[in-house]
């Protein structure tokens, strides 16, 4: 269970709260279709980083968005919604998240 | 509400007892500092600005449920009056507030096991370090949302939505079972 | 006594309290401290069970949780009956009922164990081949109802009961600074340094009694005091200093954020269960830090017929010796890779029993432990291996050969009644592991040891690889004085330490004898040898994970913790690859099975989920509703009469409401409070309509889109001032509905000054509709001017009924003039009963969802997620005309300009008249032809059907291709009894010019 720091009430359990996606895709009805189905339907799933939305819905009910590795699930950031993606350095090869448990076998 | 839940045994366990509060006046104030400032010179209680805290008068409590929201709680007879009071002071200032009085109901947790039979249910670290006196918040018991107060180092107040009552007063009485 | 092969003292047992249990219907006796293995084993009793695949005899394998092999079921009552139970763990009490599994009739004479004559069909991928096999055999009703079945059943292990679980399972969520998971010397040393610097500190251990491996240790001492004596004053002062202690708890899964869940046995071990004690606790443990001292598991030695009764590791002996003061054996071989095995010699020589030899499978080695042997003239063969076991029931005899002959012919056989064994020890990284750190494999000891921690975890003494008690105790107190933040810990002086002690191997032994008759087991649970791994990489299984699921290594409820090294090494030999580059199998949760109870806890029975109740629950039960479940709703259903079913109810309440009124508990609805001088403007932006100029006391149907166009939501809006609106939603959307507009307001438009407030549960809801519904209200309501004038339709007032507050609304649901009371949820029962007392003295109803559905149907109103399915523009659902495109913005609205929304040819909601009697039924499809080649692709579905009592007819809404084009057009609906012919009409089956609304 990820304990996920809200910009508000701080450090708190998963149970609390509800995953809403990906962070920073811009609604902007103006562009054509084509780019419009992006905005709707296609999402990357990255390993490594990604930015996404979560709200404190049992808790203070702010949506707001986190940094946080898919590999290793390490949250690097937490911000209000309408904040601008913070730097955060990339994880180096010593930073590399752990494999295991994550796939199916371990490098030497 | 609440066959259940009305069926509780008034406060008699040694280590912790369960029991409903009366009903009160309970309004949903929304809005911005502004409005806190100006709610609170109506109200005649703060409104916490700090996230997750409570202040508390004789009579009054606001407590911090959000960035922008504050649950306030006075006496059952003085719903209109407040509402009343608090509409005028912020004529205008905008804000939202909705009385919410029969929403939700409210129970006493006591006990020096009242900390440890919440965390039957409730993930958040209620040692008196970590959720002082005086601390609020949204949280979960078991599978239902409730904003907890603590307002004694062994007295907690639990809000839920009425129609959850009878769960978490089911919840609480098996939970009790399992403390030993 | 207490068994006859019990040491007249010494261990930690309590020879004075003797326990009398049974196995398998026989009575023995134990005594306070034992486990049920070590009880059978003072009284000699070696075989314990038959295998899973093969049937084959077994015994006691190990001392602790990583047993495979001694599994029992232990029975207090029918439901009160666990399988599968390690022996090894299962503490005696008096009276305490186990039985072996997995063996029939009998352990000694087992009809299964033809199987293992017939093991050359069952190799590696059997169970794969068999039930994945082809269709001509697996279709035959032989194979159905006669091999199949017994099949299944020869495999197996312990049967649950088919009983409800009578037990309450506990539930704790905690927090600690330092979470240390192991008791043994390295866990207490740890657990005690942090205590002492000031950290909240929970300690865990799976045993029944803290202290691991110290509690087989009485010669050692921890500064100055006997090892057990530290223990014991170690755990004094922890428990001084307010740590938590868990013993009987094990630390089955680690998760991320330094989650950590504990699995505690709270009752199993007594006697006498007091009456409502939880049988077992789940710990959701989120720790600073977590501090794992997992010990180490000693390794099987992999070699022909190393299965039987009587073979053991050597560790699990000393345990037995020392712990438990039990002679496992009067004559025993030991053989070994690993130095401690010298020390188990030494002691089962001390304590009388026989070394007929140790054979130590390493050409060179040395150390302290040879030379004690040597001087205790205890008779060592080195670099020898045994090829073989002797015995059926019992191990009689070990084949022992020089590791450089061919083994085959060239071997002696030693008689001996426990054959003992070490291959080395496996650290116990599972929990590190499911952490998420990386292991690294030393390739000097060949072993995984943790690499860098994944969180904020140490990883101390044998499971991080280190060995003796100093080390452990050092590490411990390090890194407990570390996670608690005060720096160094402290070194301890010990005696009896064995710190020099090394080897180990992995992977078989050689044997020479025909691969094809022996058996050389690798994972004693699952049945699998060391010649299933090489023929699964014969037949062409690379990856170890495929190796895994192919032969089953491993995937046993012991998730192979004394089989993974060697099955890895096994297959690394056969693919001619380094154990590095085979990988590892990954480590999941839970490290030992978890019973369902303790994952359920509470939730069971009326806690299984919360039943929500309206305040007119208990009126509606008592005018004899029925009710159904609607998410967690309760809803009266129908109110039937005496000898009404729900169809003859649901006639009557629909015929009653349109005739005179009915009343209608509509409490569940959603409602949210939209205020701010925004709010107008809000709703602008999250519906379709138009609201700047609804005026205040007015209300309007909402229609809401979510992004991609379709309709997620509807209900009526009513506009109580300049800046408040009184929204309602569908029942199940009110959670949905909200979260969608706060995440809006939040993230899109967090310029506007609105806020938006859930009042569901403020407000209960009575709907009064019907004719006389206005005549039913007036009476009971003061301050507002009821009359069509100055009330009309889709209007709201506030005022008071029956003395208290009401937001009243006119509108309807029905087709009829109607009314919707909302009252402070407090004052609903009081106002209901007297709403019912006019309705009845009218002659009109109470009616439930289903009437509800019937009249709503009737007037071909929507319902939210059954006419819509998620891909429902509003113009689909013929509701066109509420989407005001004149707006600059709103949700969806883009969207609607989307190719696939306006393409021709989508769905539209239509009605169908059906002739005759038959009530289509919901979700059937439409085709175009009664009997339409298969392939054909409908032409749509059934949203809706119900028996009509207001038009006598079935009636039925339905999402058709062109549907309004194709008005007067027949379709038909193919159902098993034959396909049934519909007309397609308008959706509004009564009153279709309204004007029974305006009343
Ligand atoms: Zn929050």
């Amino acid at each position: 269970m990820l304990l996920i720091p809200c910009p508000f009430c701080g450090p708190r359990p998963e149970l609390e709260f509800r995953n809403a996606g990906h962070a920073h895709v811009t609604r902007n009805p103006a562009v054509d279709d084509p780019a419009w189905a992006e905005t709707l339907f296609f999402r990357d799933n990255p390993k490594g980083i990604m930015a996404e939305r979560w709200r404190h819905v049992s808790g203070c009910g702010r949506f707001f968005n986190v940094l946080r590795d898919t590999v290793s699930d390490a949250i690097l950031a937490s911000y209000k919604a309408g904040e601008p993606r913070p730097d955060v350095p990339l994880p180096g090869p010593e930073g590399e998240a752990p494999r295991i448990g994550a796939g199916d076998e371990v490098a030497p | 509400m609440t066959m259940a839940a009305r069926a509780l045994p008034p406060g008699a366990g040694a280590l912790v007892s369960v029991a409903l509060v009366p009903p009160a006046t309970r309004l949903s104030f929304r809005g911005g500092p502004d409005a806190a400032e100006a709610c609170a010179a109506a109200f005649g209680c703060d409104l916490p600005r700090r996230a997750c805290r409570a202040a508390a008068t004789e009579a009054r409590a606001a407590l911090w449920l959000g960035p922008d929201e504050w649950l306030l709680l006075a006496p059952e007879a003085e719903t209109a009056a407040l509402v009343a009071a608090i509409g005028a002071g912020l004529a205008a200032v905008p804000h939202a507030l909705v009385d919410v009085s029969h929403r939700q109901v409210g129970f006493a947790i006591a006990g020096t096991q009242a900390a440890t039979l919440l965390n039957t249910g409730c993930p958040l670290d209620l040692d008196p370090a970590a959720f002082p006196v005086g601390m609020c918040t949204r949280t979960v018991l078991a599978k239902c949302d409730v904003a907890l107060w603590r307002r004694g180092v062994d007295l907690f107040r639990l809000e839920v939505n009425r129609s959850f009552a009878d769960y978490v007063a089911g919840y609480l009485r098996v939970a009790e079972r399992g403390l030993g | 006594m207490t068994g006859e092969h019990r040491l007249a003292r010494g261990g930690r047992v309590d020879r004075a309290r003797p326990l009398r249990f049974t196995f398998d219907g026989h009575a023995y006796e134990g005594c306070q401290g034992d486990t049920l293995a070590s009880a059978l084993l003072a009284n000699g009793v070696h075989l314990v069970g038959r295998s899973f695949k093969y049937h084959r005899p077994r015994g006691f394998l190990a001392a602790g949780a990583e047993e495979p092999n001694a599994l029992c079921t232990v029975a207090r009552d029918r439901a009160r009956t666990e399988p599968n139970l390690r022996m090894t763990q299962v503490e005696l009490y008096e009276g305490l009922v186990a039985s072996s599994q997995n063996s029939w009739p009998a352990r000694g004479f087992d009809l299964g164990a033809v199987n293992d004559l017939l093991s050359p069909l069952l190799g590696a991928g059997f169970y794969y081949k068999t039930f994945m096999g082809p269709r001509f055999v697996k279709g035959t009703t032989l194979w159905a109802k006669l091999f199949e079945p017994v099949i299944r059943r020869a495999a197996g292990l312990g049967v649950p009961p088919k009983e409800a679980d009578p037990d309450h399972y506990a539930n704790r969520f905690a927090h600690c600074d330092v979470l240390v998971v192991g008791g043994g010397a390295a866990g207490l040393a740890a657990a005690l340094a942090a205590a002492r610097a000031g950290a909240r500190t929970i300690l865990c251990d799976e045993g029944a009694e803290m202290g691991g491996a110290l509690l087989c240790e009485p010669d050692a001492t921890v500064d100055g005091m006997p090892a057990a004596a530290w223990v014991a004053a170690t755990l004094a002062e922890l428990a001084r200093r307010g740590a938590t202690l868990l013993p009987r708890t094990q630390g089955f899964g680690y998760y991320n954020h330094n989650f950590v869940a504990l699995a505690q046995r709270l009752t199993d071990h007594l006697p006498h269960v007091p009456a409502g004690a939880p049988r077992e606790r789940l710990w959701q443990v989120r720790a600073k830090r977590v501090v794992l001292a997992t010990g180490a598991a000693e390794r099987p030695l992999v070699f022909p017929d190393n299965d039987r009764p009587g073979v053991m590791l050597a560790d699990a002996a000393r345990a037995y010796l020392q712990r438990y003061g039990v002679k496992p054996g009067t004559q025993a071989l030991v053989v070994t890779a690993h130095d401690a095995a010298y020390r188990t010699a030494l002691a089962l020589a001390r304590a009388g029993v026989k070394i007929a030899r140790i054979v130590d499978t390493r050409p060179r080695p040395a150390g302290p432990g040879l030379e004690a042997a040597r001087a205790a003239g205890l008779p060592v063969t080195v670099g020898g291996t045994v090829v073989g076991t002797t015995g059926s029931l019992r191990v009689s005899g070990a084949m022992v050969a020089q590791a450089s002959g061919t083994g085959a012919t060239d071997f002696e056989t030693v008689p001996c009644d426990l054959l003992l064994m070490s291959g080395g020890f496996t650290p116990a990284v599972h929990l590190f592991s499911q952490s998420r750190g990386k292991l690294r494999f030393d390739a000097e000891t060949q072993r995984y040891l943790p690499g860098d921690p994944a969180q904020a975890q140490a990883s101390v003494g044998a499971c991080a690889g280190s060995w003796g008690l100093a080390a452990a105790l050092d590490e411990g107190s390090a890194a407990g004085a570390a996670a608690a933040g005060s720096g160094a810990g402290r070194s301890h002086a010990v005696t009896g330490d064995h710190a020099g002690e090394g080897g180990g191997i992995l992977g078989a032994l050689p044997h020479g004898r025909d691969p094809a008759r022996v058996k050389a087991f690798v994972d004693f649970q699952n049945d699998v040898t060391a010649k299933d791994i090489k023929l699964a990489v014969r037949e062409g299984f690379r990856s170890i994970e495929h190796v895994k699921r192919y032969t089953t290594t491993g995937m046993a409820t012991d998730q192979g913790k004394t089989s993974n090294m060697n099955s890895l090494a096994i297959a690394a030999g056969a693919l001619g690859r380094t154990l590095p580059e085979v990988g590892l199998t990954t480590f999941r949760q839970p490290y030992t099975p978890v019973t369902f109870g303790t994952f359920a806890g509470a939730a069971r029975d009326d806690l299984f989920d919360p039943v929500r109740r309206t305040p007119i629950h208990d009126l509606a039960a008592a005018q004899g509703a029925r009710f159904e479940d609607v998410g967690q709703w309760k809803r009266a259903w129908y109110f039937p009469e005496a000898g009404e079913d729900l169809h003859a109810a649901v006639a009557r309440e629909v015929r009653a409401t349109r005739a005179v009124a009915g009343i209608f508990d509509a409490s569940t609805l959603g409602k949210i409070e939209v205020v701010g001088p925004d709010a107008a403007e809000f709703l602008n932006r999250l519906y379709t309509n138009a609201w700047t100029k609804l005026a205040p006391g007015r209300c309007r149907y909402g229609l809401m889109l979510d992004e991609p166009g379709f309709v997620m939501d509807d209900g009526v809006v009513g506009r109580l001032g300049p800046d408040r609106f009184h929204v309602t939603t569908t029942t199940g959307g009110a959670p949905r509905v909200l979260n969608h507009m706060e995440d809006y307001l939040q993230t899109e438009f967090p310029e506007l000054k609105v806020w938006l407030t859930s009042v569901t549960e403020q407000w209960a809801v009575i709907a009064v509709q019907g004719p006389r519904a206005r005549d039913i209200v007036a009476p009971l309501v003061e301050g507002i001017d009821l009359s069509a004038q100055a009330f009309p339709h889709m209007a709201i007032r506030e005022g008071r009924i029956c003395g208290v507050p009401t937001r009243l609304f006119r509108v309807s649901f029905t087709g009829e003039l109607g009314f919707e009371v909302n009252v402070p949820a407090d004052y609903a029962a009081a106002v209901w009963q007297a709403l019912w007392e006019r309705t009845a003295a009218l002659g009109g109803t109470a009616y439930g969802t289903e009437a509800m559905h019937v009249m709503r149907a009737e007037k071909g109103y929507v319902i939210v997620g059954q006419e819509t399915d998620g891909t429902t523009t509003p113009d689909d659902l013929g509701l066109g005309g509420m989407v005001a495109m004149s707006k600059p913005d709103f949700v969806g609205k883009r969207s609607l300009a989307r190719p696939d929304l306006v393409a021709p040819g989508r769905k539209q909601l239509v009605g169908l008249a059906i002739e005759g009697r038959t009530v289509l039924e919901e979700g059937a499809q439409i085709t175009p032809t009664a009997d339409p080649p298969v392939g054909t692709h409908a032409i749509g579905h059934v949203t809706s059907a119900y028996w009509s009592p207001t038009a006598g007819t079935p009636i039925a809404l339905a999402l058709v291709e062109n549907g309004r084009a194709r008005t007067g057009e027949t379709v038909f609906v193919p159902m098993p009894g034959g396909a049934i012919a519909a007309r397609v009409v308008g959706p509004v089956f009564h009153d279709p010019e309204g004007k029974r609304l305006n009343g």
